[in-house]
């Protein structure tokens, strides 16, 4: 793992026009990726962090959403500044994507096989053969059973546990240097939710490759993310190395949800939930967004949007947009 | 799948059943007697009921039913008495012109009805899509026999480009051809743009996308294969609209088909080639029917699954 980032985002704006007017979905995110390394990108329905990880992969659906300031430098170049077709030959060669809901993003029509050599067809020129080759033993490595048998089979003939390994197999298929994997689990049974966990980690320590995992689930990343980018409304309100920032959150949005999980250790206790409705995006207040769900709230988080700055006293990646970060750390528990 | 074509062969006996029944009443409702009208206006009781015997007429409808069916089964409809040939072979002979006519129409519908369909979903919402939309919507709206007839006067009587009726060329059929691919096309394009524009928000484009795919295999390859399942339905559905306009159209443009043949023969109640291209264009029908869904079932792997 070295320092220098793979993937870099500044100060992201993503805006998306709706019938009620336009939305600010990712408003100023930043964060990095670096080689080899698992982010959790985290946050709730409407946080911005799937939209995040579509500009990543220059596939924001037009015409309805566009970016509209910042850059995302991957590997030294700006993503956003490429022209349409080299973004395009970055997809799945370089950067690929695993989505939330297996059966709806895989192609009905068309057989598992096919779907997986298409990366080899398209991509490397490779002959019809070939390309089934390289999908059955792709079929193999994320762990199907029978994967010969079922090289001719449709999607909708495989379990969600066994749809999802089928594109990990067809993201996995060109060797990217950076994987995003959006909800990889939130469809799937929760037996099979780690079985699918377990093979990311693996394939991304044989791969050598980044990972970007967004989930709205603290519990799924606190394995195996090293580090994580809490979001909030279209911003980044925490972010550092897990460990740090699930057991010394700086910001209130952070604290209110590790106080909402139950401990399987502690003691017995209701569960605390975060005050308040998400925000609507489309009428946010003044200031900090979750300052009307927040208890530490003050006059200056309603004057003034907080920054995303160092975690006050502690060590270095730990980062938090809030006023009172410090006031955070030292109340809670 | 043998075993669902043999199902579907099984009832389809019974839809061609149905249709030489309808069409057995429906001849027996229209006024006039036949004998009459063939005879004309100065034949005597006697020629008329020497003819009426002689076509089975004076059989109770029972009687004349069972007769009839025990004919349609071995292809029998008799002579025709306006040609003085025999029904089946009449009708037989001009099958060719209305397959011509109707498949070259359902071809140029296809070429053109798809694209535009894809370039309309493709640029949705901007003056293109529009311009596409009220072209087809005027298609869709125009009545054929009236596009023929101004088809006729502009390009055959004012500019003199083309021939306004007959067949034997290929020049022939491009006027017959237009009027009766209009409608079609007008319904392939509306069809074809909500069929795509419902399908490229689905996840698996997304993913296509994501796979750094050529747009254009993303929307020919992963969005419109899927688009086309409903669209196929439609499509079998409509032939049958298809067919039936043959019968204006034919008629309008004088095309040697079985549509003009049968419009032509309902005029003069010559019973056995109305009902001998009723059954065959019903046949017709039916066998498309079983061909959409045959194709159905190759682009949609779900329906051949559990078909089975």
């Amino acid at each position: 793992m070295t320092s220098e980032p793979l993937l870099s985002v500044r100060d992201l704006r993503v805006e998306f026009s709706t019938s009620a007017g336009v939305v600010t979905a990712v408003d100023g995110a930043s964060f990095d990726v670096r080689r080899g390394e698992t982010v959790a990108l985290l946050g709730e329905s409407g946080s911005g962090k799937s939209v995040t990880a579509q500009a990543m992969l220059g596939i924001i659906p037009k015409p309805a959403g566009r970016v509209t300031g910042g850059s995302i430098e991957y590997d030294g170049r700006d993503l956003l500044a490429l022209p349409a077709t080299a973004t395009r030959e970055l997809r799945g060669r370089e950067i690929a994507m695993v989505f939330q809901d297996p059966l709806s993003s895989l192609n009905p029509v068309f057989r598992v096989g096919a779907q997986i050599g298409e990366m080899f067809r398209k991509h490397r020129g490779a002959s019809r053969k070939e390309a089934r080759a390289e999908a059955l033993e792709l079929m193999r490595r994320v762990g199907i059973p029978a994967a010969e048998k079922r090289l001719d089979d449709y999607p909708h003939q495989f379990s969600g546990g066994m749809r999802q390994r089928v594109m990990i197999a067809m993201a996995l298929a060109l060797s990217p240097r950076l994987l995003i994997a959006d909800e990889p689990t939130t469809a799937l049974d929760v037996t099979v939710q780690a079985q699918i966990m377990d093979l990311l980690a693996r394939l991304q320590d044989e791969e050598g490759m980044s990972l970007v995992l967004i989930t709205h689930d603290l519990g799924v990343v606190a394995d195996v993310a090293d580090r994580v980018v809490l979001m909030y409304a279209g911003r980044v309100v925490e972010a550092g190395p897990i460990r740090e920032v699930y057991e010394h959150s700086a910001h209130p949005y952070t604290a209110g949800l590790m106080g909402s999980l139950p401990a399987i250790d502690g003691p017995r206790e209701r569960l605390t939930p975060i005050q308040g409705a998400p925000p609507d995006l489309l009428d946010l207040p003044s200031g900090c967004s979750f300052r009307p769900r927040c208890a530490f709230a003050s006059e200056r988080c309603a004057d003034e949007e907080p920054v995303l700055l160092g975690a006050p006293g502690r060590p270095a990646p730990h980062s938090s947009a809030c006023h009172h970060a410090g006031k955070v750390l030292t109340d809670a528990p | 799948m043998a075993a669902y074509v043999l199902r579907r062969l099984f009832f389809s006996v019974f839809v061609l059943w149905g249709a030489v029944t309808i069409i057995f009443v429906v001849l027996r409702l229209v006024p006039g007697d036949p004998a009459y009208i063939m005879l004309g206006p100065d034949a005597d009781q006697a020629q008329v009921a020497a003819l009426r015997a002689q076509l089975g007429l004076d059989h109770s409808l029972i009687q004349q039913y069972a007769t009839y069916l025990s004919n349609v089964v071995r292809l029998d409809f008799g002579q025709s008495f306006r040609l003085n040939a025999d029904s089946m072979s009449l009708v037989l002979q001009r099958v060719p012109a209305t397959v011509q006519l109707a498949s070259t129409a359902l071809l140029v519908s296809l070429l053109i009805g798809l694209p535009l369909g894809v370039v309309a979903a493709l640029r949705a919402n901007t003056w293109i899509d529009r311009g596409i939309s009220v072209f087809s919507l005027l298609g869709q709206s125009t009545p054929s026999f009236w596009l023929g007839i101004v088809m006729i006067l502009l390009f055959a009587r004012g500019l003199q480009v083309l021939p306004s009726s007959g067949s034997g060329s290929w020049a022939h059929l491009v006027l017959p051809t237009i009027t009766l691919a209009l409608p079609f096309l007008a319904i392939l394009v509306r069809l074809t743009r909500s069929g795509l524009l419902e399908v490229v928000h689905e996840g698996y484009v997304q993913t296509a996308r994501a796979k750094g795919l050529l747009e254009s295999t993303v929307i020919l390859s992963h969005a419109l294969r899927n688009a086309l399942i409903p669209i196929v339905t439609v499509v079998g559905l409509q032939f049958g609209a298809l067919l039936g306009g043959t019968v204006i159209v034919e008629t309008v443009f004088a095309w040697p088909g079985v549509g003009r043949l049968l419009i032509d023969s309902i005029g003069r109640r010559d019973y056995g080639v109305v009902q001998a291209s009723i059954l065959l264009v019903a046949t017709i029908f039916v066998g498309i029917n079983l061909l959409v869904d045959l194709i159905y079932g190759f682009l949609d792997p779900r329906v051949r699954l559990a078909g089975d």
